[in-house]
């Protein structure tokens, strides 16, 4: 001990240079904040799910990389009744579950492991059902509880899910993180061992990385697991580096401390893409940033004052000073990135005479005035939501309307937002599954519209939600693409919202790193990534 | 001395009572509510969040609730985190060490080049030493850490790579967590090459925390060794031929010590709950940045919680602080 004392009183001397020991082929991500935990049902934020769900868990069905294509998963393949009531999954066989030193997995992933992750989330007399938490917030946000009727084991390789009304975007839910597949002898060993929350903490999966080492707000650490049902990986250690700051990932990458970083600075990109050793990946992300006009309130009921104010605000100006190189216009509620965006749609051109005009005709030939709330936090779809209601606002008052800006603490704004006391209001949306229903029924679809409901607009337009209605029932693609190209036409002309922006998002990673693909989920996924 | 000792802990009580009631009523009164927070764009349907608000019994009464909790605290029990789920104690013990780690280092470093500026700024009074330390200690003073932070990273680990830019070890190694503190767990390590890195990792937050008490702490040793230096006996000392080494040293040094104790005190203190910007641009797994994250979360069990064990950590530096003051001043001690 007193030479290993004298060692280090001496290399404490020497330290300025940095001990810099990177192993071959191990990944660092300069993740951006701590996962609550690694339980993918009960996560709620994207970094849980980057941690959790997209490196050590599968699903019965998966997104296809970079995309927002289902392909099958943990089942090979699936059928669908023609009433659209139940589906039948056909498991895949051999797939392998991953050891670590508390378990020793005696058999492959079967029907058993997936109607105990279902039935962990539903069944309230489950005894895992509280364990870690109860609050399976997807799940119920889904809707799951009232779609899903029963889950039966058919065989050991076959499972059928009967749901209560026909649901298509059922099976995109079900490619959802919240819905990854845990380990039932794993939870049986565990309940056995009185030691059930281990479960959350010390996971178990099918996924490509299996997790070695966590330390809070430092690093998260993973080593591939080379028997899992994908394939082989390139890379065999894995690991996050925990870095909350924008500026510090940056400088982290620089010194290739790590070799891929997600939200980057905006301010920092021209540099970035100037540095040789870095490439910046970007893809428009699955959201909308919007405008919500209160239409139950007056003037906004009618559609000529909501038509006006969409040609009174300058657009292009809003772009340019809120979303430099990080978003691209809004016209449709669905971002283009979405299966049945309609690119034929026209936006309003930037017309404030026509505004003028349209007030005019609706007997406001003097303007209004009305709120203006902006929301107090920063989103991808909304780096600043006060500056855009500030450039909103002398947009408004060039045709008339005085727009008065109003805000509240966020959890409260979403609250009276959803109760509908505003007049106009910011606010937008992230996609979850992939499916243009979970974008056009839950924000501008009758059943949300009341009071609470996420339909801010408080929007219930019969000819658009009876297109809506129609293609939930439909298991057919194109005729469901078909049924939203003619709801994005209507949405367009009753213009219950002003259309801000969709965010792009930017990923720089360093030259050396290959087949990274960004997913339009905003997701952080690390299987088949290789470094040169 | 007892009597001291006791009299100083007596005055614990009142002040931990001060600790929860204000950590508990002030993250009560900010707008908002955990459940509220979790939900996402989408929010919660009233019927659900009431329901979620009385599991967690968030429907009670403050005072209700208040009191629940100092029952749960005096049994040794602060609650689970709403976010992570995890005991509030555990998560609590897992970042502490390496705020105290990067706090003490900092204090450090503050007081080894600190005190001996402040000494000779004063001995050479007016001459260029002395103005050029209280330059520098004005510039250090003034500067705000999230810049200087960034600077430091910028020039050290960017333009000169001399020292890596964040976290506490390299990935390469990972020594098993046995006292938290990661000087000595990578010391007890197997891995060669693992001291080495958290030592090179520390020394940039280190001096970037370590930049501000630097500043006072020479200030002030520099204003308390001027006004020792005019006393009586100090005259005396030197008319007596006492080497000016010796009587700055002893005794001057030992009576202006005692203010600079309470700075270095107070600056302890300070740094544990403090060190949250150091600790966010170095990526530096502290409680600073957990307190914040729970501020922003509403996680009303980790706040509370937080709060109150680093209010009972600098409780325990300033009642050490009074202690030695004791042994450095025995006047103190005698005073009733």
């Amino acid at each position: 001990m007193k030479s290993k004392l004298l060692a280090a009183t001496a290399v404490l001397a020497l330290a300025v240079a940095g001990g810099h020991a990177a192993s071959a082929k191990t990944l660092v991500y300069c993740s951006e904040g701590s996962p609550e935990n690694f339980y993918p049902a009960i996560n709620t934020t994207g970094t849980s799910f980057d941690a959790s769900a997209r490196q050590i868990y599968n699903r019965l069905v998966e997104f296809e990389r970079g995309t927002t294509k289902i392909e099958p998963g943990l089942a090979t393949s699936w059928d669908a009744t023609e009433d659209g009531l139940s589906y039948t999954f056909h498991l895949r066989k051999g797939v392998k579950w991953q050891t670590t030193k508390n378990f020793k997995p005696t058999r492959d992933f079967n029907a058993d492991d997936v109607i105990f992750s279902f039935d962990r989330q539903s069944n309230k007399d489950n005894p895992w059902f509280k364990v870690t938490s109860d609050n399976h917030s997807y799940y119920s946000d889904m809707d799951m509880p009232t779609l899903v009727k029963s889950i039966d084991k058919v065989d050991d390789s076959t499972v059928k899910f009967t749901l209560t009304a026909p649901e298509a975007p059922f099976i995109a839910n079900i490619a959802m993180d919240f819905a990854s597949i845990i380990s039932k002898e794993y939870a049986d060993q565990l309940m056995k061992a009185g030691t059930p929350e281990k479960m959350d903490q010390e996971p178990v999966g099918t996924g490509p990385f299996q997790l070695e080492a966590y330390q809070k707000d430092a690093v998260i650490r993973y080593k591939a697991f080379q028997e899992n049902w994908r394939g082989k990986l390139a890379i065999d250690t894995l690991v996050f580096a925990i870095t909350p700051d924008a500026s510090v990932r940056y400088a982290k990458l620089k010194a290739n401390e790590c070799q891929i970083m997600p939200y980057p600075n905006p301010a920092d990109l021209p540099d970035i893409k100037k540095n040789p050793d870095l490439k910046v990946l970007d893809q428009p992300g699955l959201n909308v940033g919007y405008l919500a006009f209160n239409t139950t309130k007056k003037p906004f009921d009618d559609k000529r004052v909501r038509q006006a104010i969409n040609y009174a605000v300058n657009k292009a100006a809003i772009l340019e000073a809120v979303y430099p190189g990080v978003g691209i216009a809004a016209k449709n509620p669905i971002p283009p990135s979405l299966w049945s965006y309609n690119d034929d749609v026209k936006d309003y051109p930037y017309d404030p005479a026509k505004a003028k005009q349209l007030l005019a005709e609706a007997g406001l030939a003097n303007g209004f005035e009305t709120d203006l709330w902006w929301m107090p936090v920063q989103r991808p779809y909304n780096p600043n939501a006060k500056r855009i209601a500030e450039l909103m606002q002398a947009d408004l008052e060039k045709v008339g309307v005085k727009a008065k800006l109003v805000s509240f603490e966020w959890g409260e704004y979403r609250k009276r937002a959803q109760a509908g006391e505003h007049q106009m209001a910011e606010l937008g949306w992230t996609g979850d599954n992939g499916d243009p229903d979970n974008f056009m029924y839950v924000l501008l679809g009758c059943a949300a519209a009341k009071p609470g409901g996420s339909n801010i607009a408080k929007w219930c337009y019969k000819p658009f939600d009876d297109l809506l209605v129609q293609a939930k029932r439909t298991p057919d693609v194109a005729r469901r693409t078909a049924l939203y190209k003619q709801a994005q036409v209507i949405f367009k002309e009753e213009a219950p919202w002003l259309t801000i922006a969709h965010a792009v998002q930017n990923a720089p990673v360093r030259k050396e790193v290959q087949n990274y693909k960004l997913s339009p989920f905003g997701q952080h996924e690390f299987f088949g990534v290789d470094l040169q | 001395m007892l009597r001291f000792i006791l009299t100083r802990l007596a005055l614990v009580i009142p002040t931990f009572i001060g600790i929860t009631l204000l950590a508990f009523l002030l993250i009560h009164a900010v707008p908002g509510d955990p459940i509220e927070t979790l939900a996402g764009e989408r929010g919660i349907p009233a019927e659900r969040h009431a329901e979620l608000l009385h599991e967690y019994g968030f429907d009670r009464p403050l005072y209700v609730q208040y009191f629940a909790y100092i029952e749960h605290v005096l049994s040794g029990d602060l609650g689970r985190s709403l976010i992570t789920h995890e005991p509030v104690i555990s998560e609590f013990k897992q970042l502490f060490p390496a705020t105290i780690e990067l706090s003490l280092s900092a204090m450090l470093f503050a007081v080894i080049l600190g005190l001996p500026a402040g000494i000779l700024a004063a001995a050479k009074r007016n001459s260029i030493l002395d103005h050029g330390v209280m330059a520098i200690s004005v510039t250090g003073y003034s500067m705000p850490i999230f810049w200087w932070g960034l600077l430091a990273i910028l020039l050290f680990s960017n333009t000169w790579h001399l020292t890596p830019v964040s976290g506490r070890i390299d990935y390469a190694y990972f020594p098993d967590p046995v006292t938290g503190f990661l000087l000595i767990d990578s010391l007890l390590s197997d891995q060669t090459g693992a001291f080495r890195s958290a030592v090179s990792h520390l020394i940039l937050p280190m001096i970037v925390l370590g930049t501000i008490p630097l500043a006072v702490i020479a200030r002030m040793t520099r204003s308390a060794m001027l006004e020792v230096l005019g006393e009586d006996y100090i005259r005396t000392a030197r008319a007596k031929g006492l080497a000016p080494s010796l009587v700055i040293g002893v005794h001057a040094l030992r009576n202006a010590l005692i203010p600079v104790i309470t700075v270095i005190g107070l600056f302890v203190g300070s740094l544990f709950a403090g060190a949250i910007l150091t600790e966010t641009i170095f990526s530096w797994p502290g409680v600073g940045k957990w307190l914040v994250e729970a501020i922003n979360r509403r996680d009303y069990p980790v706040l509370q919680g937080g709060v109150l064990l680093l209010g009972c950590s600098v409780m325990a530096v300033n009642v050490i602080v009074d202690v030695l003051y004791g042994f450095i001043n025995p006047r103190i001690r005698h005073m009733r």
